[in-house]
């Protein structure tokens, strides 16, 4: 992954980014986070969040004009929450001493702050707490300019202050009564400053000022030039800020505050010949792009203060607090177990992956998370940038392969098993009987062969009826196993074969029952016309007689994840079940908004447990039935519990067969039920035979032992290449404490154990169980 | 790791041989990482024995690490 997608990638996930309030706060007060402490009943942390970026909290907490309000989320389905009053609350309620300024070691720089108001204050502070020789030159007799003008109602000459008491510690000079502009006539001449100071800040308000008086450049206006980023003026050492700025008409005592703070950090860097203007868009206000879904947000009215002049009581500022939405995206992580699972957000994720693939020599720690997710592409639906993970996690996963640093173990049951589909055991590639050519081909999908293989010989024998110039049969696995752990090299050779097969049968048509095929085809063979049975049964009509079995109930449907924007397929399944008789009910993560059952992504294999948290979420949905029309997910949600029918189910099944009861096959029975399929299937069809599939041992597998077998995944042939490895060689062992045999074997990677008994001809199996380790002796 | 039992004889016993197990060194691998163990094997074919509780616990925590290394 190279840094500037990755840099990319970061930036399309906006859940770091500020809540609308603080983005919209002139100096950005993290308010969200005030709010959760006044929740929490913390109300001197919420202070303390507070008065980290206000110098006069009490001031501001009185008189502040607001403008986050405008940007609350609560704007857009009521009234904004009541931000000042909460912070005035924490003021009152903080309880926290106010820790004293730290004296840092004074540098040999000097400042003039030219006016007292809150601006130059704040100027005056920002700097002196730096380190800087401030002195500030003050018109009148006193700090505070025009918040004198305030009644004392609502702002109290105590609060003010207790507030600019904040200066009692810090070594700044004051000037009172000292004008200065550049008349000859007054005692201070602002050439005069500029020469015996380092840097200037100007913020003399706008009462009793000329703007003439300065000898600084002005527009057209006669207004004062300032650069609104740097508040630089035309003397390369003065800035100016304040309501000189802004005019007494859009007065703010907020934004005099942020000029200050503004210029401070412009006189700082004047001071340290650093860039003025790099990297400075964010510090006045801003509008965020933080994006929260207010979809199911009720309406809540704003909280009214039982008595205005003593603020919230403890009561009343818990409700209004409760009114927050505290701002935040996650609306891939709200819906998706797996990203969920890891605690985080798709920003830290995509640097977390970006660190793993970066490892030289170390552990790397976010491999499973890469391999956990089921690339079923719902972030990348639900995210108002579109930053979709699984992109994300299968260029990971190629990566890796690639740099020979993917865990052997995370994908080779499942490569092992399309191994199988694709080894003669199940591969079939025929015209229809009859034919020399065939006009499109069926291509059932392994997993449906696996799962329910009396369905297939009926699907073709209907296409074969309906599609005139001759139907071909290609039995194989469509390669997304390979696809989906990476294995770019396996994927393209199994897609090169599945292209030469298409040769032969001299067709470009191909049929696929399932979903994940589909995807895929529809992925790699861009040139080839790729249906699924679904869209064509809605289009040629369902085969005679089918779905009387099934008696008419509500269905929730599952539209598979690989398909999640085929909006003519989720149409046409919706319109079969209707058409069989059935009520509809919509999931509420529904069509191009489906969730992945498990299975995709080889999720299940890499992590069982996120696997089985987004499948018990998914089948918690509703209570009614559901319908799939993939035999992974039928499979996944049969296997936790859920009533569940494929949709082939509803079609030829009958109600006495309790289809949406039927467990799943396991990993065994299902390359069996390939296997028999083929073998069926030539005979049947074709009248041709192959060798009947011996069993060359009889194994006797209690349920237990059967469960245990698929949760190791262990198969049928791996116990018994141990079995007729350790009565060809003797190299067995015997437990004398129940006479058990004990022997293991290892056929490719993986160490198989099989614990059993000699038992009417075959074998009892007590126990299995494996290993990767290998025994050297 | 070590094995799960420490007596050093086992019930085990190696059917080739018609000898119990005993304790011993063995040397197990993974992704070109040597170690040496203490388990149970046949004192004269070596046969080794690795208890199941081994497998899916140590000897699986110890294949991660190695497989993330």
């Amino acid at each position: 992954m190279e840094q500037e997608i990755l840099h990319e990638r970061e930036r399309k996930c906006i859940q770091e980014n500020a809540p609308g309030c603080t983005a919209e706060c002139p100096v950005h007060v993290d308010i969200r986070g005030m709010i959760a402490e006044i929740r929490k009943k913390s109300y001197s942390a919420g202070f303390l969040i507070f008065q980290k970026k206000v110098p006069f909290p009490g001031i501001i907490s009185r008189i502040c004009n607001e403008p986050c309000r405008n940007a609350c989320k609560r704007v857009e389905i009521d009234e904004p929450v009541s931000i000042r009053a909460l912070e005035r609350f924490c003021l009152d309620k903080n309880t926290g001493i106010i820790q004293p300024n730290f004296l840092p070691q004074l540098k040999d720089k000097k400042i003039a702050i030219i006016g007292a108001g809150l601006s130059g204050l704040t100027a005056a502070l920002d700097l002196a707490k730096k380190g800087y020789r401030v002195t500030i030159f003050e018109a009148s007799d006193r700090m505070g300019g025009g918040i004198h003008d305030i009644p004392h109602s609502e702002l109290p000459a105590e609060i003010i202050a207790k507030d600019f008491s904040v200066f009692n510690g810090l070594q700044v000079g004051f000037k009172y009564n000292a004008t200065i502009s550049n008349r000859s006539s007054e005692a201070f001449s602002l050439d005069r400053i500029c020469t015996e100071y380092d840097a200037v800040y100007l913020g003399v308000g706008c009462k009793d000022v000329n703007a003439n008086d300065f000898g600084l450049t002005l527009d057209a206006n006669g207004k004062i030039v300032i650069d609104p980023l740097t508040l630089a003026t035309s003397h390369p050492k003065v800035f100016a800020g304040g309501t000189l700025r802004r005019g007494s008409e859009h007065h703010s005592p907020i934004v005099s505050i942020s000029d200050g703070r503004i210029a401070a950090i412009s006189i700082d860097r004047l001071c340290q010949s650093a860039s003025l203007s790099a990297n400075r868009e964010r510090e006045g206000p801003y509008t965020s792009s933080l994006y929260t879904n207010i979809t199911e947000i009720p309406a809540q009215s704003v909280t009214y203060m039982a008595d205005p002049v003593s603020g919230f009581t403890e009561e009343e500022a818990l409700r209004e607090a409760g009114r927050c939405l505290l701002c935040e995206c996650l609306e891939c992580v709200k819906k998706c177990e797996y990203l969920a699972h890891y605690g985080s957000y798709p920003k830290r994720y995509v640097r977390e992956i970006y660190n793993n693939l970066s490892i030289v020599m170390g552990i790397r720690h976010s491999n499973q998370m890469i391999n956990s997710c089921s690339l079923c592409g719902l972030c990348g639906e639900l995210c108002p940038n579109e930053l979709d993970m699984a992109e994300v996690c299968l260029e990971a996963r190629q990566i890796m392969v690639k740099k020979g640093k993917m865990p052997p173990s995370t994908h080779e049951f499942a490569l092992r098993d399309m191994h199988f589909s694709n080894s003669d055991q199940f591969i079939l590639n025929r015209h229809q009987p009859g034919y020399k050519s065939s006009k499109a081909v069926f291509f059932p999908g392994c997993q449906l062969a696996g799962s329910a293989p009396h369905y297939i010989k009926k699907i073709y024998e209907f296409l074969c009826k309906k599609i005139e110039g001759g139907v071909g049969l290609m039995l194989g696995c469509c390669g997304a196993p390979a696809d989906w752990a990476g294995q770019e090299a396996l994927t393209s050779t199994t897609m090169q074969s599945i292209r030469q097969n298409l040769r032969d049968l001299d067709s470009i048509r191909l049929i696929t029952a399932c979903p994940s095929c589909f995807r895929i085809f529809n992925h790699y063979l861009p040139d080839i016309h790729i249906e699924m049975i679904w869209t064509l049964f809605d289009q040629l009509g369902i085969p005679d007689n089918s779905g009387s079995g099934i008696s008419p109930h509500t269905l929730a449907v599952h539209d598979s994840c690989a398909t999640r924007y085929e909006t003519r397929l989720h149409k046409s399944v919706r319109n079969i079940v209707i058409r069989l008789g059935h009520k509809i009910e919509e999931l509420p993560r529904t069509r191009e908004k489906t969730i992945c059952c498990g299975y995709g992504g080889l999720m299940i294999f890499a992590n069982r447990e996120v696997a089985h948290k987004e499948i018990n979420r998914r089948i918690s949905e509703s209570t009614a039935d559901y319908v799939s029309y993939c035999a992974m997910c039928r499979d996944n949600f049969a296997s936790r519990g859920k009533r569940v029918y494929h949709l082939l189910d509803l079609l030829f099944g009958n109600d006495i067969q309790h289809l949406a009861d039927k467990e799943a096959p396991g990993y065994s029975q299902r390359q069996e039920n390939r296997a028999r399929l083929k073998r069926s299937l030539l005979r049947e069809i074709w009248g041709e035979t192959m060798d009947e599939m011996q069993q060359k041992i009889k194994l006797i597998i209690p349920g237990e032992t059967r469960q245990i077998m698929e949760d190791r995944m262990i198969l049928d042939n791996d116990i018994i290449q141990v079995i007729v490895h350790a009565e060809s060689t003797g190299n067995k062992m015997q437990d004398t404490a129940n006479n058990h045999f004990l022997a293991y074997h290892k056929p490719a990677n993986v160490t198989y154990w099989v614990e059993y008994t000699p038992q009417n001809n075959g074998f009892l199996i007590h126990n299995t169980y494996c290993h990767r380790i290998n025994i050297v002796k | 790791m070590s094995a799960e039992f420490n007596l050093q004889q086992s019930k085990i016993l190696c059917v080739k041989c018609g000898e119990y197990l005993k304790t011993g060194s063995v040397t197990l691998e993974y992704l070109g990482n040597n170690f040496p163990v203490e388990l149970y094997k046949c004192p004269q074919c070596g046969l080794v024995f690795i208890p199941e509780n081994l497998a899916t616990g140590k000897m699986q925590q110890v294949e991660k690490m190695l497989e993330d290394k």
